[in-house]
């Protein structure tokens, strides 16, 4: 019987060997192939602490295994009577004195990088304003969605973060309504929108990891923000410094929302601006609107933070947001037909940021005009 | 004796006995019995969980009862399960361990089972009555403050009325070891058990403060219109999340150090040998409780507190593994060279070490406050909490159960099919939990009702949901087993396993109502052991045969409890459609019955409590008479 | 067994009759442990206290500063501070096996309390009408609870010593009741401890 307890054992730790040889999870989404430095730091600490552990998990197996070999009382026989130890002075220094060495080993990376990942000095610049030098990307969490705002560029989006490569992205994240938690697991750890006041980190994406996933992370809320919570994703669009730049520069030539062209969308545009306008924005202005901005909706990949894109899945999110998303605040806000909501449906689909519309070298001038106005943020 | 004039007296008489009962093996019964009900319970819970989530997209739960489910499953394992369990053992173990004929307060010891018993009631009616709290076991203030109808006000109220019942409990026990310990039982002499008892009971009473000021805070948001989690009003959430983990962090040691006391005495029975490094053990029991209030905020990592906080809490978690260290190497050294029997409680024992290793080491690299960025709220959190706590907590319930089950009940359990349990419950638990790690890791979120298909967390959760399955079996299996065991009723004598080495064992089985009939001397550690090697086979007396006092049996606990029920009820009404409600139970319909419910439950508590006070109640004295005349059918039984 | 003779003659009544008999002793570690547990309590709304004390929804809305009367404060603190001086005689005469004395300095007691509940009603009344209540801001709901939880503490206090010396009057002294008189002046003394914390905190920090 003692013999197959350890068979047990060994099957599970070959299980468990198989498992970590065979998956390390995707590109997109998993911590253990981190995209950038933040990541790349924190799957350092993981993989030492992780070598120090089975160093403790593999000396206690051994003295376990043999304490419990050793010692059975079949082995032993019934009348055996085991000497009585009080304890062994030698024996508890030992066990003390290293797991503090090896703690030790741990401890001091650990406080390094946990400063090191804390310091956001470069948002503001010496006036505690945003500093118009950086990536600084304000992130309002919603039940169940996202809102990102580049305060020097002056445009909003939603749902579909975009970022520039190989640098640092500083982030300010805030929660609206209750708490959620923003966190992209390739790019690094999470950081809790809280609502009470606003968090600030950064996270990195390397161009050759994105490249590797194919440009495309996903993002996850990470506390329980209700019902919806599981389906409260978002995606992140990292890309080349200068296609970022150019990305911005057409999202800010939006100035008036894009225009429909074929019949059935110009339909759906008007009803879309009676019925949908006062929560969803189609300029990419007005950061804090009751729903998600617009702008680019014909350009995202997934509808509502999950669903695939395609007319077909945004003409039943839009007749049943509540069968997709139990709780959001959609739901029952308007009363459209079937043939209305083709009609809008039609209208968002065409809801592309023409590219190369936009001048770059006219992004950050305007901005920093008013940069005393906009505060600190 | 009570037995006996029960079955003439009938079913009525039994139940009467229960209610009004101070006896402290009566209680542990209770405990035993409430909280292996709400055990099955949570365990259902935790299988509905399972189900759901063993395929992608699934829509066996909605995502709302989803989120009511897990909040269930953790409120009720922790706070309904786990806790009365051991609570269920330190009453049955402690009091005879000590040599005591009863605990210091056996009014108050009532008055706890009870007030738990009626939470955990309070709790679990909130399936019928609108919706159970569905904000998570933490219940985060700006959620619960969402959160819409009266789930949350369950959960508020019901664990305010059961933690007064567990502070209760921590206080009778910590009182209890210090004055009620037998002649020459010095602290250095007690059994782990014990010592475990004494310091998770100095943490109840210094950490569920928090808590109940925590829960009162969110009480009187949702109830009556305060605004201390409102932010719009200067409010702040972030005051709950530390109030909770204040309370919260040694909550888990509250839990574990029983286990291990537990496993302590299990270790150095079916070992023969006493325990290695016992001054090792008892200082690193205390130093395990005293490092617990100072690690909350390890919770805390990705709130924004600052690098200067995160890195304090990250060093201050680290420093938690050197006692626990200590203390898995000395269990190593009290098997090493001993003679192992391998009966159920023993393979709890054994299988505990490696598991409570792993869920340990995991503990550690979350103390690694930037990977911890990554850890936090994933998978690899619930893979850690369910490794020590399953590991460790119920593992130590599980072997308790079997280990003490003749000390309460004076039967065995079957060992073949306690051996069935423990092998499909081990398979199963590590099946579930291990692979959970590496979900965690791969950036699954956790308390999430459902998963897409296509990011690689399929297979991983299906083997996680067999494995639950497996557990479950387990569970049956066990269920089966106590139905056998009671159903066959084949009674066992003093020290039944043979190897009993601490005071308890050395008492009559079934345990007479007065456990003693002279309290006995104590000459070292493992007093029984000496007296069995020294060849006296029983205990030397440290009193001679005299009458004795015990205390009466009440029915006040029991209303004093009730009375607490009721205004539960009449506070968490209160607030419906009132205008300066709360949202999220504005639009109710008005209760203009609610405040007298409130006010009529107080009422009838403190009724009781003057009743109590103006009573003298100086208890009964048994004779001398008595105890011979018991000792001589003990010497007939025996022969 | 000395543990059930509680009526015990006048030359043979022990120095510490309040832990005389093993009731007495488990009273008295319970209550401090317990004590323990309330300090807890306090130190959580004190720091509650103090996360919100500046938190308004606006600054139309007052503050500690614009509020505090310091001299009522002060009285109030006076008061309690006095009440528990006279639970002091009361137990030293309890020692001395001196009953009508006892019961006289507990109802001496209770007139103190008595006279600092009212204070503090008349307190809060005011500030009710000040505009600063419960439902008013965060602030209002914090010092609310702080002090309302000690003022609740007061009430139980009286009605505790009360009953006391209702009970004992048909009962006189005996190690028995001398436990239960011991536990209230502990439980007063407490009391009183907390509120000079919450006067240096919540009022004289409060007004500077």
């Amino acid at each position: 019987m003692n013999l197959s307890f350890l068979k047990g054992k060994a099957l599970l730790l070959v299980s468990a060997l198989t498992l970590f040889l065979a998956g390390c999870g995707t590109n997109e989404l998993s911590t253990l192939r981190p995209a950038g430095e933040v990541g790349q730091e924190q799957f350092n600490l993981m993989v030492l602490s992780i070598i120090i552990m089975l160093l403790v998990i593999a000396v206690v197996t051994v003295l376990f295994t043999i304490a419990v070999m050793k010692s059975r009382r079949s082995k032993k026989g019934e009348d055996f009577e085991p000497e009585d130890v009080s304890g062994n002075h030698t024996l508890e220094v030992i066990w003390t004195s290293i797991p503090i060495l090896l703690l030790i080993v741990l401890a001091v990376p650990t406080v390094y990088y946990v400063f090191k990942q804390a310091d956001t000095e470069a948002m503001t610049d010496a006036e505690g304003n945003v500093n118009s030098e950086e990536t600084v990307i304000n992130v309002r969490a919603y039940q169940y969605w996202w809102e990102f705002e580049y305060p020097n560029e002056e445009v909003v989006t939603a749902q579909e973060l975009v970022v520039p490569t190989d640098q640092k992205v500083y982030f300010n994240l805030q929660g609206t309504d209750v708490k959620h938690s923003f966190w992209v697991p390739a790019a690094g750890g999470k950081m809790d929108t809280n609502i009470d006041g606003i968090n600030s980190f950064y996270l990195v994406f390397d161009d050759e990891a994105s490249q590797e996933a194919d440009r495309l992370f996903y993002g996850k809320c990470a506390e329980l923000c209700g019902p919806s919570h599981a389906l409260m994703d978002f995606k992140v669009k990292a890309l080349p410094e200068e296609e970022y730049d150019q990305w911005l520069a057409d999202m800010k030539a939006v100035e008036e929302p894009v225009q429909a062209s074929s019949e059935d969308a110009q339909r759906g545009e008007e009803i879309f601006n009676n019925s949908c306008m006062g929560c969803h924005a189609a300029t990419p202005t007005s950061p804090g609107a009751m729903g998600p901005n617009l702008t680019n909706f014909g350009d995202r990949d997934l509808i509502a933070g999950f669903l695939e894109h395609d007319q077909e899945n945004l003409e039943a999110w839009i007749k049943d947001p509540e069968s997709f998303k139990p709780d959001n605040k959609m739901a029952g806000t308007y009363e459209l037909t079937d043939d209305e909501i083709q009609a809008v449906a039609s209208y968002l689909m065409e809801l592309k940021v023409e590219e190369g519309s936009g001048d770059v070298s006219q992004l950050r001038e305007p901005a920093a005009d008013e940069e005393s106005e906009e505060g600190g943020n | 004796m009570s037995q006996a004039t029960a079955k003439k007296n009938g079913v009525w008489a039994t139940i009467w006995e229960y209610m009004t009962t101070v006896d402290h093996k009566k209680i542990a019964i209770l405990y035993l019995i409430a909280g292996g009900f709400f055990f099955v319970l949570g365990g259902i819970e935790a299988m509905l969980i399972r189900i759901q989530l063993a395929v992608p997209n699934n829509d066996f739960l909605s995502a709302g009862l989803f989120n009511e489910v897990i909040t269930m499953h953790g409120t009720t394992m922790i706070f309904l399960a786990a806790m009365p369990l051991l609570f269920a053992f330190m009453n049955a173990t402690v009091p005879l361990q000590i040599g005591a004929r009863d605990v210091a307060f056996p009014f108050l010891n009532s008055l706890g089972v009870w007030l738990f018993i009626f939470g955990g009631i309070f709790l679990n009616l909130s399936w019928f009555l609108g919706g159970a709290p569905d904000a998570g076991w933490t219940s985060y203030a700006s959620l619960s403050i969402a959160s819409p109808g009266h789930g949350v006000d369950f959960y508020a109220l019901g664990l305010q009325v059961s933690g007064a019942g567990t502070l209760i409990s921590g206080i009778n026990f910590v009182t209890t070891i210090i004055t009620m310990r037998a002649p020459g039982m010095t602290y250095m002499r007690m059994p782990l058990m014990t010592w475990t008892t004494l310091v998770a009971g100095v943490l109840i009473v210094f950490a569920f403060p928090p808590l109940t000021v925590g829960l009162f805070l969110l009480i009187f948001d949702r109830m009556f219109g305060s605004n201390f989690f409102i932010v719009e009003a200067g409010g702040n959430t972030i005051i709950w999340e530390h109030l909770f983990w204040i309370f919260g962090h040694p909550e888990v040691y509250i839990l574990i150090l029983p286990a291990f006391g537990i496993f302590s005495e299990i270790f150095s029975t079916f070992a023969r040998k006493r325990l290695f490094g016992y001054s090792a053990m008892v200082f690193a029991t205390v130093l395990i409780g005293f490092f617990g209030f100072m690690v909350w905020a390890h919770h805390m990592f990705t709130v924004g507190l600052g690098p200067t906080a995160n890195a304090i809490f990250a060093l201050a978690t680290m420093a938690i593994a050197v006692p626990t260290g200590i203390k898995i190497f000395n269990w190593i050294f009290t098997i090493w060279g001993g003679s192992i029997e391998f009966t159920t409680p023993m393979l709890y024992a054994l299988a505990f070490i490696p598991s409570f290793v792993m869920g340990g080491v995991t503990g550690i690299m979350q103390a690694v406050a930037p990977a911890d960025y990554q850890y936090h709220d994933s998978y690899f959190i619930v893979a850690h909490f369910h490794y020590v706590i399953v590991g460790g907590v119920v593992f130590a319930l599980l072997a308790g159960l079997h280990y003490y089950w003749p000390l309460m009940f004076a039967t065995m359990l079957s060992e073949k099919l306690g051996k069935i349990t423990f092998w499909l419950f081990f398979i199963g638990f590590h099946m579930t939990f291990l692979i959970q790690h590496f979900l965690g890791l791969w950036g699954m979120p956790r308390r999430v009702f459902t998963y897409l298909d296509g990011q690689g967390y399929n297979a991983a959760n299906m083997i996680s949901s067999l494995g639950a399955g497996l557990m479950a079996l387990g569970v049956i299996v066990l269920v089966i087993n106590i139905i056998i065991t009671v159903a066959k009723n084949q009674k066992v004598g003093r020290d039944p396993w043979g190897d009993g080495r601490t005071l308890e064992w050395s008492l009559p089985l079934p345990v007479p109502y007065y456990n003693f009939a002279q309290i006995p001397l104590v000459r070292g550690l493992d007093a029984f052991w000496i007296e069995k090697k020294e060849g006296n086979g029983e205990m030397l007396p440290a009193e001679s045969l005299d009458d004795f006092h015990m205390p009466n049996n009440s029915i006040i606990p029991f209303v004093m409890s009730l009375g607490l029920f009721v205004a539960s009820f009449g506070a968490l009404y209160f607030a419906s459609g009132k205008e300066w409600a709360i949202d999220a139970v504005a639009d109710l319909p008005v209760r203009p019955w609610a405040f007298w419910v409130l006010v009529i439950g107080l009422a009838i508590t403190f009724i009781s409590m003057i009743t109590r006070s103006f009573k003298d109640d100086l208890g009964y004295y048994v004779t001398k008479e008595e105890v011979l005349r018991d000792l001589e059918e003990q010497e007939r039984g025996a022969k | 067994m000395a543990e059930m003779k509680y009526n015990v003659p006048n030359e043979q009544w022990p120095e510490h009759p309040e832990t005389a008999t093993l009731e007495g002793k488990n009273k008295f570690v319970g209550f401090w442990t317990f004590l323990g547990g309330e300090t807890v309590l306090f130190a959580s709304l004190f720091a509650t206290y103090l996360a919100l004390k500046d938190s308004v929804p606006s600054s139309d809305h007052m503050l500690a500063a614009d509020l505090f009367h310091l001299e009522l404060a002060f009285v109030m603190t006076m008061l309690l501070l006095t009440s528990s001086l006279t639970s002091v005689y009361a137990v030293y005469h309890m020692r001395n096996n001196n009953f009508s004395k006892m019961q006289l300095w507990l109802a001496i007691t209770v007139l103190l309390g008595a006279g600092f509940l009212a204070l503090e009603i008349y307190e809060f009344y005011e500030y009710v009408h000040l505009g600063h209540t419960f439902r008013s801001s965060a602030f209002g709901s914090a010092f609310y609870i702080l002090i309302g939880t000690h003022g609740f503490h007061v009430i139980i206090g009286l009605i505790w010593i009360t009953g006391l010396i209702i009970r004992n009057a048909t009962r006189g002294l005996s190690v028995y009741t001398a436990a239960k008189v011991n536990t209230a002046a502990l439980y007063w003394h407490f009391i009183d401890v907390v509120w000079v914390f919450i006067f240096t905190i919540v009022y004289l920090l409060g007004v500077i």
